[in-house]
């Protein structure tokens, strides 16, 4: 996790958004959520529990004046300060640096939680595949998690993987996926899982004549089995939702489509806010339990 | 809530997957680990509060390698994590 | 007889002739693109090294990762593929007869083999397909370093200071060792960290065969000094380093063709 690599993975801008026509003062409760991941750190405001403002924006090193400077952008022009939030949740990677949190919550359970928001109560199966790492979830009607699986230690499967090989045949990683699906026939899969000789298999087949828009068909075959895999473990129930920067990658959803017979769903707003909505709703009820009202 | 800690790459898949709904927190797998795998840690995955067992981060990514010598080859195979487990909350998939 | 062995790896083929058991000449070249060019020509020279041609040759047997694809391709026309595992223990054992574990760590693969006093393989384990458990790791990470990678080793062997390296995955150390280099890291530091790590991963697996002496160390990684001391530190044992380590693959094959 390096700031240069941060940088480079970079892909969306930064902003700050106020729902309009909505108004904290009348409020009961009013919530918020600190995701600080590795590359972007988001904070979301809820006025009972309703979406009310938000932020993304890269984290860079993550310290405790990061969740601090994306709260109070998002705090920005909402005549609210940090002291006037009933609950703090943290969440994400650096959620042990959200000093002024009064509970931290996993990004997992915040992340199924967030899917519901963003997608409604039918979701049930939650695929997040970050630049580094690569989750799936199983949860229930509420939000509530049953199973999950973390894969962070291999780079294959991962936006990492799909960037060395984006590199590797010169497109642009944000192309490479309708690139890779611009074949007539589906080839191969790479046989290598492992990026280094996935790599090396790939060049072999591009000296070998093949275009690059098949190399990366057969890398992100490979690459849509490998998630399956994954998902196969804790099991896949409709509806499946895909979350995290590789969820945009065309190539990689068309065929986890194909392999497991499911469509995912979209989102009603930007799902890269899922971990800290979810941090924001726990915050919620957190608050409720307090005030005895759960 | 069963919890996949562990990871899949080129030569295998290697997951220890913990039951928290059979889990009791009562550590003993945390001291019959021979190496430090398994911790138990305050339950970050609910608004409930509680101790689970979980693998500690840093070995989450090396599982493969840390619990390798308590897979030999041939002989039995006994793993110390498991056995000392009462309620069965605790299974690897390698 | 001459007996020939050829072991194609991931990275290097190495060809090894026997006259009646005895070393006639050793050859090795890289993979390159074409495993079948690289593999006949390498056999084809060392022959005519050893002022031979292909018809002296009474039996060959082939061995490696590229073996069933170059087996029978002219002038190779091997008698018999075996194992990488059948042949390092072959040839392990005839270099040290009193071999019980041998530990082959090359390009790709990682492997620990426990063998009996007849030299027979018992039990073997693999690391394999993941680049993080050999020596594809430490290429990487040199390029990283930007030092070559026959510099690694001692480079490593400067450093007098133990840091931990997170990162599993080869990709991801890439970016660490990047990230360390820039905290103003020593680089002796960072190549020991890598060094430590890759012995660690391999005697983890070795662990699951079992450590029973003597143990012999074999394999392209053999030639490194970097990684031989944190080894035997893991390991608690001495490990014994045969001359050539990298032929011993072909030389046990060659002399199980000597035997057939």
């Amino acid at each position: 996790m390096t700031e240069e690599k941060t940088q480079e993975c970079w892909k969306w801008p930064e902003y700050r958004h106020t729902m309009p026509e909505m108004d904290w003062h009348d409020a009961k409760i009013v919530t918020a959520g600190v995701d600080v991941g590795s590359v972007g750190s988001k904070t979301v405001i809820m006025v009972d529990g309703e979406l009310y403002a938000c932020s993304v924006m890269r984290t860079g090193g993550v310290s405790e004046e990061t969740a601090l400077k994306v709260t109070n952008w998002a705090l920005e022009g909402t005549g609210l300060e940090i002291k006037d939030i009933h609950y703090v949740v943290g969440t994400g990677y650096g959620r042990v640096n959200v000093p002024f949190a009064k509970r931290t919550i996993t990004e997992i359970a915040c992340h199924a939680r967030g899917a519901h928001y963003i997608y409604g109560p039918t979701v049930r199966t939650v695929l997040d595949i970050g630049g580094q790492d690569c989750k799936a979830i199983r949860c229930d009607e509420k939000g509530k998690v049953l199973s999950f699986l973390m894969n962070d230690k291999c780079a294959a499967g991962t936006g990492r993987g799909l960037e060395v090989f984006a590199d590797l045949i010169s497109v642009p990683i944000q192309e490479v996926g309708k690139v890779s699906l611009s074949v007539d026939q589906e080839p191969q899969p790479v046989s290598n899982t492992c990026v280094i000789f996935a790599k090396a298999e790939a060049l072999a087949l591009l000296r070998q004549g093949w275009l690059k828009e098949r190399v990366a068909a057969a890398y992100h075959a490979a690459m849509a089995d490998r998630i399956v895999d994954l998902l196969t473990r804790v099991g896949v129930e409709k509806d499946l939702v895909t979350t995290g920067g590789v969820a945009k990658n065309v190539g990689v959803v068309q065929r986890l489509e194909r392999l497991l017979g499911v469509k995912p769903l979209s989102p009603r707003m930007d799902p890269i806010l899922a971990g800290a909505i979810g941090a924001a709703l726990f915050a919620k009820a957190l608050q409720e339990k307090e005030l005895g009202l759960r | 809530m069963l919890a996949h800690y562990g990871y899949k790459n080129g030569s295998g898949d290697y997951f220890i997957i913990i039951d928290t709904d059979k889990c009791d927190g009562c550590g003993k797998c945390v001291e019959a680990c021979p190496y430090g795998v398994l911790e138990l840690a305050p339950n970050e995955y609910d608004i409930e509060e509680g101790i689970m067992v979980t693998v500690a981060e840093e070995q989450r990514k090396k599982i493969k390698y840390t619990c390798a010598p308590c897979k030999p080859v041939s002989g039995e195979r006994r793993l110390p994590c498991v056995l000392s487990c009462e309620p069965k909350a605790i299974t690897h998939s390698w | 007889m001459i007996a020939a062995g050829v072991d194609v790896g991931a990275k290097f083929v190495k060809v090894v002739i026997l006259s009646d058991g005895k070393v006639l000449g050793r050859a090795k070249a890289p993979v390159g693109f074409d495993v079948w060019r690289s593999s006949s020509d390498l056999f084809e020279n060392a022959l005519k090294s050893a002022g031979l041609s292909r018809r002296d040759v009474g039996k060959g047997v082939v061995t490696g990762m590229g073996r069933k694809t170059i087996r029978l391709r002219p002038p190779i026309n091997a008698d018999e593929a075996v194992s990488e595992v059948i042949a390092d223990a072959a040839g392990a054992f005839q270099l040290v007869p009193t071999v019980k574990t041998v530990i082959d760590v090359g390009a790709e693969e990682g492997r620990g083999i426990k063998v009996d006093q007849g030299g027979k393989v018992k039990d073997f384990v693999i690391n394999e397909r993941c680049a993080a458990g050999a020596g594809t790791f430490v290429e990487a990470m040199a390029r990283a370093l930007e030092v070559s990678v026959e510099d690694m080793g001692p480079l490593a062997l400067k450093s007098t200071k133990t840091i931990p390296m997170n990162a599993q995955c080869c990709v991801f150390a890439e970016s660490e060792v990047v990230t360390l280099i820039h905290s103003k890291v020593a680089k002796e530091d960072v190549a020991k960290a890598i060094h430590d790590a890759i012995a660690s991963r391999i005697s983890s697996m070795v662990l699951r065969v079992g450590v029973e002496r003597d143990v012999v160390l074999i394999g392209g990684v053999a030639l490194n000094p970097g990684f031989v001391v944190p080894l035997k530190r893991e390991l608690r044992v001495d490990v014994i380093l045969p001359e050539y380590p990298e032929f011993v693959s072909a030389l046990g094959a060659a002399l199980i063709a000597t035997n057939i």
